[in-house]
């Protein structure tokens, strides 16, 4: 069993790292430039639970030795899944999310205060975390409208699974310009982008 | 019927034939080999490792051959190679006290421990053209003295006896040396870092700058504290192993400046530093480097900011030699779309100009005519 | 020793998989925040400095095997600098590359925006010397740095001003500076101003590198470009008097022609691809049949 779990750290990650990461990234990208698109890309990792292979790929793809990533504290302490982070990109988890390039979320419903991350400085806005949040879907909650940078008129969305709050976060988030951070929505379907320039209303 | 210019592609290529058929030159010639490159035209060698920044005495003598020996694009080549290179890790600082001394100079003392040695210099050279190297005459072997003790102590060091030079610089122990060639620039920078894009640095720009201090822009009373040239070893930390690991040996030249200074509300009056560190044997440049870092070092000290040499973003921004080459020599590209702009709003601007010339020259014989 | 085996060697896209990573976070991170220049670790290239190493940085990090990458220095394929780029990521990706502008899916330029409109699943990369559109204002970073910070942009107007007391216009006919999302003042690279409006609303991705000045910036599709301008003189993009001599295309940038040693000149698109299509779907200009000859 502990043998098991101690060969799943060095197993999952990408199976041809350099196409792999660029599909990974293109997928990303799109979606960080065109918010309320739903990007896809097969299942190219197979991390420990309960991250999603979604998550996986992102973090194999952009994590690496220059990164630092913030986890929820009941995942921060498992071994399997710290583990098969850092064999895998070789980031740096950190304890605190203010100090993290990355923060990965699979508690979407106890999603921290927004503000708890790195939100850049005035000067050097881009030095802000990025958050990678699972949600139980894409497209089986309530609707929310999306405006701003990358959406023709506007976009709906229906991810479900967001803390109650989500929408005022993001438009506090959005107050902050250009400080603040970005998101990741992903689900086993894809993922979702909504960086900080996108103005979230419920619709 | 007009046809664009085609064919970019060929004449690329018939120019890059071209080239490597003038870089060969007289095929009767022989050819040069690396070895002869590296053993009878060091000293180039050492400023394309220097500036390139990648210690590899076969390779900078390829690119050297390659570049038909212009140094700038040598360093280049070498740069851009270097750039592919995977990084295992980072050495440990290397311990120039423990040099393999071959040459070491003081102007300050006249004898100290470890006393002077020459070493292969042109010093004291008549600046003689000389014909004997026209042939290939036999040289005769050197006269060299034993290396005294396993470790020189630097002359900075018997200065610190006496507390009458600054400390070493003052980093925290966690402190992790910075790369500029990996991490993006940002101003004002650490030291460390202002030093390795020193190092790096264009010889000619930073002998300028050294020079313009001592001219008075930016005076710093400089003194050669010591240079010494010599190998020294390289060794890295394998966690695993917990020890050090010894890699090789590299040539290098250290120059460390001792400069007057009459203190500030910073700091009392005593000897202040100025650093330079390169690849092989380059004193001209490591003492260019000593003199420029020093100066840059202004604003640290609390000295007024009033030369080239002491502007830090204006020195560190323009020293390297590839990028500038590039942005000057870019301008040789077509760039005909903005000349197009340029060209419409002249004539533009001309024929308004000469509109109002004319309407001004009516009103004046207007005004001659009612008179 | 070194063997020239080892020398041969590079990754797909020339870059390694870290220096890929590193400039993808930092393309993320442009795209959140439209228009701003994010700081990145510039890799030396195996081309010069300002010959496009930044657009060739920013392709290298985006390309993938699917791509078809079409490369344009001045609006043409062929002029030398883009046969050379085309030629180097034909060489380390083995994409393929195409002139058509309909048919890429990645764009790399210098100095012009394609003529025809460009969709939703293209991307354009533009080669930037100079990111900074303050710096001929302020030569220190330092400054510019707090300027956008402070959203401080009072010098760049009052030098497009003081244009207009001298001139009786704005006398910045290329890098004509832009207005991103209302926020930041960004350089558009070198290109006419005749192609400004080109980047507002577009549907295309917009990234543009700086290699040298090591800094990345983006424009995401859908999004508020505005090129600085004033009540009382409003911006406007150059007009040609006649239309291409070659294709009669009207409402496109021309490139002038010097024909003779006696000054004759015609003026002809500057966007090949266009040129080609148009005469190929038969529209003819007035000199495109007949007497250019003597050119030959
Ligand atoms: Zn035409």
């Amino acid at each position: 069993m502990l043998q098991a779990e101690n060969t799943s750290v060095y197993l999952g990650g990408f199976v041809q790292p350099v196409f792999d990461a660029q599909t990974v990234f293109r997928q990303v990208m799109n979606a960080m430039a065109r918010p309320g698109t739903i990007t896809r890309f097969d299942a190219l990792t197979t991390p420990p639970a309960p991250l999603i292979s979604v998550t996986g790929s992102i973090a194999a793809a952009l994590f690496d030795h220059d990164t630092s990533v913030w986890l929820e504290p009941a995942q921060a302490s498992q071994p399997a899944l710290t583990g098969w982070l850092t064999f895998n990109t070789s980031t740096k988890i950190v304890a605190q999310g203010f100090d993290a390039d990355f923060a990965i979320v699979t508690d979407a419903g106890a999603l921290p205060s927004l503000e708890s991350f790195a939100q850049g400085t005035q000067e050097f806005p881009d030095r802000s975390t990025t958050i990678i949040l699972q949600v139980e879907s894409l497209d089986q909650g309530p609707r929310l409208v999306l405006e701003g940078p990358g959406i023709k008129e506007k976009a709906f969305i229906s991810p479900s699974g967001l803390p109650d709050q989500f929408c005022e976060q993001c438009s506090a988030n959005r107050q902050r310009f250009p400080r603040g951070v970005d998101l990741l929505l992903v689900s086993t379907q894809g993922l979702i982008g909504l960086p900080r320039t996108v103005k979230i209303s419920r619709g | 019927m007009y046809v664009a210019v085609k064919g970019g592609e060929t004449a690329i290529n018939n120019a890059h034939r071209l080239l490597a058929d003038r870089r060969r030159g007289d095929r009767s010639v022989p050819a040069m080999h690396l070895e002869q490159i590296v053993e009878q035209l060091g000293l180039a060698v050492d400023r394309i490792m220097s500036e390139g920044s990648l210690y590899d005495c076969e390779l900078a003598a390829l690119a050297f051959k390659q570049a038909r020996g212009d140094m700038i694009e040598a360093i280049f080549l070498l740069r851009a190679y270097r750039t592919t290179l995977p990084r295992f890790g980072y050495s440990n600082p290397v311990d120039t006290n423990r040099m393999h001394i071959e040459r070491r100079i003081s102007a300050t003392y006249k004898d100290l421990p470890g006393g002077q040695l020459l070493g292969p210099t042109f010093d004291y050279t008549h600046r003689l053209l000389d014909p004997a190297l026209m042939g290939s005459q036999d040289v005769e072997t050197p006269v060299t003295k034993q290396a005294a003790e396993q470790s020189t102590p630097r002359v900075s060091q018997l200065l610190t006896q006496e507390g009458l030079i600054e400390s070493d610089g003052d980093l925290p122990d966690d402190h992790q040396t910075g790369d500029l060639t990996r991490e993006p620039m940002e101003f004002p920078m650490a030291r460390d870092v202002r030093l390795q894009a020193l190092s790096r640095g264009d010889e000619g720009f930073l002998l300028a700058l050294g020079y313009s201090t001592q001219r008075g822009f930016g005076r710093s009373h400089p003194f050669v504290g010591e240079i010494r040239i010599g190998e020294v070893d390289v060794e890295i930390d394998i966690p695993e192993l917990g020890f050090a690991i010894n890699l090789g040996r590299i040539r290098v030249t250290e120059c460390q400046m001792v400069t007057q200074f009459q203190g500030s509300a910073k700091s009392p009056p005593q000897f202040t530093r100025g650093y330079g560190l390169v690849f092989g044997q380059s004193e001209r440049k490591a003492m260019a480097m000593s003199l420029v870092d020093r100066s840059l070092r202004a604003r640290e000290l609390g000295e007024d900011l009033t030369a080239p040499a002491q502007d830090e973003e204006f020195v560190i921004s323009h020293a390297d030699n590839v990028q500038a080459t590039g942005f000057v020599e870019h301008l040789k590209l077509p760039h005909y779309v903005d000349f197009q702009a340029e060209l419409d709003l002249v004539r533009r601007m001309r024929s308004e100009f000469e509109a109002a010339q004319e309407r001004d020259g009516n009103a004046g014989e207007d005004l001659e005519a009612a008179e | 020793m070194n063997t020239h085996g080892e020398l041969a060697t590079y990754n797909f896209a020339y870059l390694d998989e870290q220096t890929k990573r590193m400039i993808r976070r930092a393309i993320l991170k442009a795209i959140a925040i439209p228009g701003y220049q994010v700081p990145f670790a510039s890799r030396e290239m195996p081309m010069p400095y300002g010959w496009g190493t930044g657009g060739v940085q920013v392709t290298a990090a985006v390309i993938g095997p699917d791509d078809t990458l079409k490369v344009i220095d001045q609006g043409a394929d062929d002029t030398t600098n883009a046969v050379s780029i085309r030629a180097f990521f034909q060489k380390v990706t083995n994409v393929a590359v195409t002139t058509s502008t309909r048919q890429a899916t990645i764009i790399q330029t210098r100095h012009r925006i394609p003529e025809e409109q460009l969709g939703e699943n293209q991307i354009l990369v533009y080669q930037v010397p100079i990111p900074e559109p303050l710096r001929f204002l302020e030569p220190r970073e330092t400054e510019t740095r707090k300027m956008h910070a402070l959203e401080e942009y009072g010098l760049m107007h009052v030098k497009l001003y003081e244009d207009i007391a001298r001139n009786g216009h704005i006398a910045t006919t290329y890098a004509y500076p832009v207005k991103v999302e209302g926020r930041y003042v960004m350089d558009p690279s070198p290109t006419p101003k005749f192609d400004n409006p080109k980047m507002h609303m577009s549907q295309a991705l917009q990234l543009f590198g700086a290699g040298r000045e090591k800094r990345i910036y983006a424009i995401p599709p859908y999004t508020e470009v505005v090129s600085l301008d004033f009540e009382d003189h409003p911006f406007e993009v150059q007009t040609f008097k006649d239309p291409c001599a070659l294709c009669a295309a009207t409402g496109v940038y021309l490139d002038e022609v010097i024909l003779d040693d006696k000054g004759s000149r015609m003026f002809v698109c500057s966007d090949t691809d266009h040129c080609e299509n148009r005469r190929n779907e038969g529209h003819h200009g007035h000199l495109s049949g007949q007497a250019l000859e003597a050119q030959q």
